[in-house]
């Protein structure tokens, strides 16, 4: 049992590793073993989830090195939380990749299924290791394959990659900056250690630099407006299939890592009383919030639209961080787990309609309502849950959101979470508007638009449903885990 | 009052949720299709109806069904006040029903199979709301309805359609934004969120916030309640076909809002808790502007529906004035006036569109002499119209009365006159049509060829009823009773 943090990046790094073999064998051999290994990893971390729920953190000593010494892994209710999201969408898009890369990259394939593998490794890794510069390793890991995998989009696919390399290497740099900084501070690189060292020294100048450092490398990972710059290209030409895989997921595990070293490691007396980083990460994130929607008003491309509703929504996230109130943190969380289903299933979506009728410009789309009926039934539900209706899942998290907003007496934060409702609404009812309009001139173009097939559809159903279940069985969900979560953190 | 675990109000809600269902499947079998919606109509008003014995009896009927926030589930409770406006919008569904069939025939109307679907959506919509045990169920609901009637708004996909529809939405979804504040407030305030009669909220506590609050809440339900200036998307949305026009946006969506605003004064704030706030006396003077500015914009309409969406947009003002007043009659009189006014208005709607049916005609201009084609509907139209100017024996007159006998009891005589005024300029925008349609003659209404019995028998029907909630208040559906049990349980007085 005190295996399963490890189990999860190992199964995923292992199966990234046999991918490029069976595929050489056989090209659906890659699928195949693709499917296992992110499965294998999803079951694992749900599994992990109800141990740690029931009984206490499950910690896995690499090579048994006792602490400080030796790197440690940790599943604690927020990580097993978080990997639980990130391994289920993985294990979606993956179902996903098959038909969708086929489709878009086919000379590529093997390739993207192990890239798509690495990138979940890295993903999970960061999210379950205990040690700062281990979390710089799988950071690294995952951005790579990230590149990678965008880079193997359309045309203008390698230059977004290209700037996306820069940016994030820059965040890479500056983590691994100030992570050098703590080390040369507390002499130790165990998150649980340096934790406990830190109080000593929070007034050193030392410790006020890594926190900004590495502040700022998470902000730009997650895409944090003004930070979010290789966003809007990197997910617009990254193939549809990826859309999946990035958005969804990457930009939260940033998030996740901001809250737990912040949280965790620094500890909420550092942020009251010593500096206030996160403040200022929730000022930018309330630009950020309208910044983006507003954005993605103006755009006709479907996923650019989606991109820029990303820098939007990820801002939530850093908004409830830095609320510093459980409640924010809960909404916060809650989103980490709501905007994953959302999102995807949107992207999907968008990739399903790529994949029918070869475009995904949103003025293109009329009429696709009665042709696509499920695939675009399913994004009405999305959507309606990104605008915030109820009882869709989006409308939990603005709910917490905003009760923690208004507890903490921050009238902007409550102005920023009510009007992106109704800017969401705004550029979503855009395109329902014309989905279900009636169709255009354009009968030719349009005869071959049905549903996707089932490989395709089936993530885009279970996300559609998930996304209602959530939102009605949000509670126990929160009374459950998040709660305990907040609680936990800001206790005392 | 007991409560007591029932299943009734849930299956009073699911039954056309999975009718709605049903209906999609059953898209290329009109019949079938229709059969659902009838079956679910009448099997939610038989729900609904079996639920009054015990109402009448002190047993309000009551269900749990999850917990979806901390401290706040997703509950319903069968009280007077829900239990009055649940009867109006079930028993008039089943009648709309008929009637859109008839509508949707003869006109030979295009998507019809989401027509009937979001219809019965709108429904559930409207039985959650009229059930919700406590805030945050209540804004569930009312956000689903917001959606849930958008389909039905733009239903003729023109660019008129279209463009009502975005005007729609954007008031609706602003006024549900500005109501999510209100009850998350409420929520931060209180930390529970239920319906109690005399309110939850603290009597003393910050006051100049509680107005803040008490003014959230009107402007987030004030948009579907029509009060002015929030009221400009209700003559917009009349592009919808007449059924929709009919039981929405006249007894199901407008008075969500006014119902809503019932419970947060009766149920959240309380009316000692209003009176210490005195926000109630300007808003008092909005409703009492909205009531004559609507009534004086509804005589320069020259086209028939346009001109009863700002007579609608008047009537909820009389209900919202009746609420704000504090005052036992005119708290009978506003409650009463949701269900009379709900069934004179249906009917001049019904009548609106049995006329766009069989001649294509949508202007007042162009309806002289009519009645000579059409006599049953005018003479309906007619009934209808003398009792939504207040006379009697029309139930119109009877929650009026008791509105005015209110505006006394509060010390208020400036509102009778606005009630008074009102009245007269009702008549005045209604008898004209009725004269000009009975007493003028045309050369092009000469046979008598009224609407399909689909579309006749339901606004016949609507005026009689009218008419007997005039004569016996409490004959049917004891509506007269619900609204008098439920001023006596906010307001404690008899």
């Amino acid at each position: 049992m005190n295996h399963l943090p490890i189990l999860i990046p190992a199964a995923l790094l292992f199966a990234a590793f046999l991918i490029p073999l069976a595929g050489l064998w056989r090209k659906n051999l890659a699928s195949a073993v693709a499917l296992t290994g992110s499965g294998l990893a999803a079951a694992c971390s749900m599994t992990g989830l109800w141990v740690v729920l029931s009984e206490a953190k499950l910690r896995y000593r690499l090579g048994g090195w006792p602490q400080p010494i030796g790197i440690e892994y940790v599943l604690d209710p927020l990580a097993a939380f978080v990997v639980t999201v990130v391994t289920f969408l993985g294990f979606l898009s993956l179902i996903y990749f098959r038909l969708s890369i086929q489709h878009e990259v086919p000379d590529r394939f093997v390739t993207a299924h192990a890239l798509a593998l690495l990138l979940l490794a890295g993903l999970s890794g960061m999210i379950v290791t205990g040690d700062l510069f281990n979390l710089f390793v799988f950071l690294e890991i995952a951005s790579l394959s990230a590149y990678a995998l965008v880079a193997i989009g359309d045309q203008r696919a390698p230059v977004a990659a290209f700037r996306y390399l820069i940016l994030g290497s820059l965040g890479g740099s500056f983590y691994v900056l100030g992570v050098g900084f703590l080390y040369f501070a507390t002499g130790s690189l165990n998150m649980a250690d340096v934790a406990q060292r830190l109080p000593a020294i929070y007034d050193s100048r030392a410790v006020a630099a890594a926190a900004t450092l590495i502040a700022v490398a998470m902000a730009l990972k997650m895409g944090l407006f003004p930070l979010h710059l290789w966003l809007p290209d990197a997910y617009s030409y990254a193939p549809s299939a990826v859309g999946g895989l990035i958005p969804p997921v990457m930009t939260k595990v940033a998030g996740y890592v901001l809250i737990r070293i912040f949280l965790d490691v620094f500890q909420p007396p550092y942020l009251k009383n010593h500096l206030p980083i996160i403040s200022i990460i929730a000022w930018l994130a309330c630009a950020g919030i309208i910044f983006g929607s507003i954005m993605a008003i103006a755009q006709n491309d479907l996923r650019r639209m989606l991109a820029y509703s990303s820098v939007s929504q990820i801002a939530y996230v850093g908004l409830g961080l830095g609320m510093a109130h459980p409640l924010g943190l809960v909404g916060a969380l809650l989103h980490i787990l709501n905007h994953a289903f959302m999102k995807g299933c949107l992207f999907f979506v968008a990739g399903a309609i790529r994949y029918r009728t070869g475009w995904v410009e949103i003025s293109r789309l009329k009429g696709l309502g009665r042709k696509m009926p499920w695939t675009l039934a399913a994004f009405t539900v999305a959507a309606l849950s990104m605008i915030g209706v109820p009882p869709a899942a989006g409308f939990f998290s603005k709910w917490y959101l905003l009760i923690g907003a208004i507890e903490i007496g921050n009238g902007w934060f409550v102005a920023a979470i009510l009007l992106s409702s109704l800017l969401n609404a705004a550029y979503f009812f855009r395109v329902l508007e014309n989905v279900y309009g009636d169709a255009s001139s354009n009968e030719k173009e349009k005869s071959q638009a049905v549903d996707p097939p089932l490989s395709m559809l089936a993530p885009i159903l279970i996300l559609a449903g998930g996304i209602l279940a959530l939102g009605l069985l949000n509670f126990v969900i929160v009374a459950q885990v998040l709660m305990p979560i907040a609680e936990n953190f800001y206790r005392g | 009052m007991e409560s007591q675990l029932a299943l009734k109000p849930l299956l009073a809600i699911v039954v056309s949720l999975v009718a709605t269902a049903l209906i999609v499947l059953s898209g290329r079998r009109p019949n079938l299709r229709e059969g659902w919606t009838l079956a679910a109509a009448a099997v939610k008003f038989i729900l609904v109806f079996s639920m009054l014995p015990d109402v009448v009896g002190g047993r309000y009927p009551a269900i749990t069904l999850l917990d979806i926030s901390p401290g706040v589930a997703l509950a319903l409770r069968v009280d007077p006040l829900g239990l009055s406006f649940a009867l109006s919008a079930s028993f008039l569904w089943i009648l709309t029903s008929i009637y859109s069939i008839g509508y949707m025939r003869s006109l030979d109307e295009h998507q019809q199979t989401r027509y009937f679907a979001s219809f019965a959506l709108c429904l559930s919509s409207t039985i959650g709301i009229a059930f919700a045990a406590n805030l945050l169920t209540f804004l569930i609901f009312y956000e689903v309805l917001t959606i849930a009637t958008y389909p039905l708004v733009i239903h003729k996909g023109t660019v008129e359609a279209i463009a009502a529809g975005r005007k729609y939405l954007v008031y609706l979804l602003s006024g549900g934004v500005v109501l999510l504040l209100a009850v998350a407030w409420t929520q931060s305030i209180t930390g529970s969120l239920e319906f109690r009669p005399g309110g939850i909220l603290p009597p003393t506590g910050e006051v100049k916030n509680l107005s803040l609050l008490l003014w959230l809440f009107a402007v987030g339900l004030g948009v579907k309640a029509g009060i002015m200036p929030l009221h400009g998307w209700l003559p917009s949305a009349m592009v919808a076909p007449t059924p929709v026009s009919a039981l929405l946006h006249a007894v199901a969506v407008v008075k969500a809002g006014v119902f809503g605003l019932a419970r947060v004064t009766g149920f959240v704030f309380g009316p000692e808790l209003l009176q210490q706030l005195g926000a109630t006396h300007v808003l008092a003077l909005l409703a009492a502007a909205t009531i004559l500015l609507a009534s004086l914009l509804a005589m320069a309409q020259d086209n028939l529906k346009r001109r009863l969406a700002y007579s609608t947009v008047g009537h909820l003002s009389y209900i919202v004035l009746g609420i704000l007043l504090i005052a036992p009659d005119a708290w009978r009189g506003g409650i009463f006036h949701i269900v009379t006014h709900a069934a004179m208005k249906i009917t001049l709607f019904f009548c609106a569109g049995a006329i766009y049916a069989k001649t294509h005609r949508e202007n007042i201009s162009e309806l002289d002499g009519i009645a000579s084609q059409m006599p049953i509907t005018l003479s309906a139209f007619a009934l209808a119209s003398v009792g939504l100017a207040g006379i009697p024996p029309l139930g119109g007159f009877l929650s009026k009365w008791f509105l005015a006998k209110g505006t006394v009891a509060a010390g208020e005589p400036i509102l009778l006159a606005v009630l008074i005024i009102s009245g007269l300029l009702n008549a005045g925008y209604f008898f004209p049509i009725v004269g000009r349609a009975f007493f003028k003659r045309s050369s092009e209404f000469k046979k008598f060829d009224e609407a399909s019995p689909y579309m006749l028998a339901p606004l016949v029907i609507t005026a009689v009823f009218s008419l007997m909630l005039g004569l016996f208040p409490d004959g049917f559906f004891r509506l007269y009773w619900l609204a008098n049990e439920t001023t006596v349980g906010v307001l404690g007085v008899r």
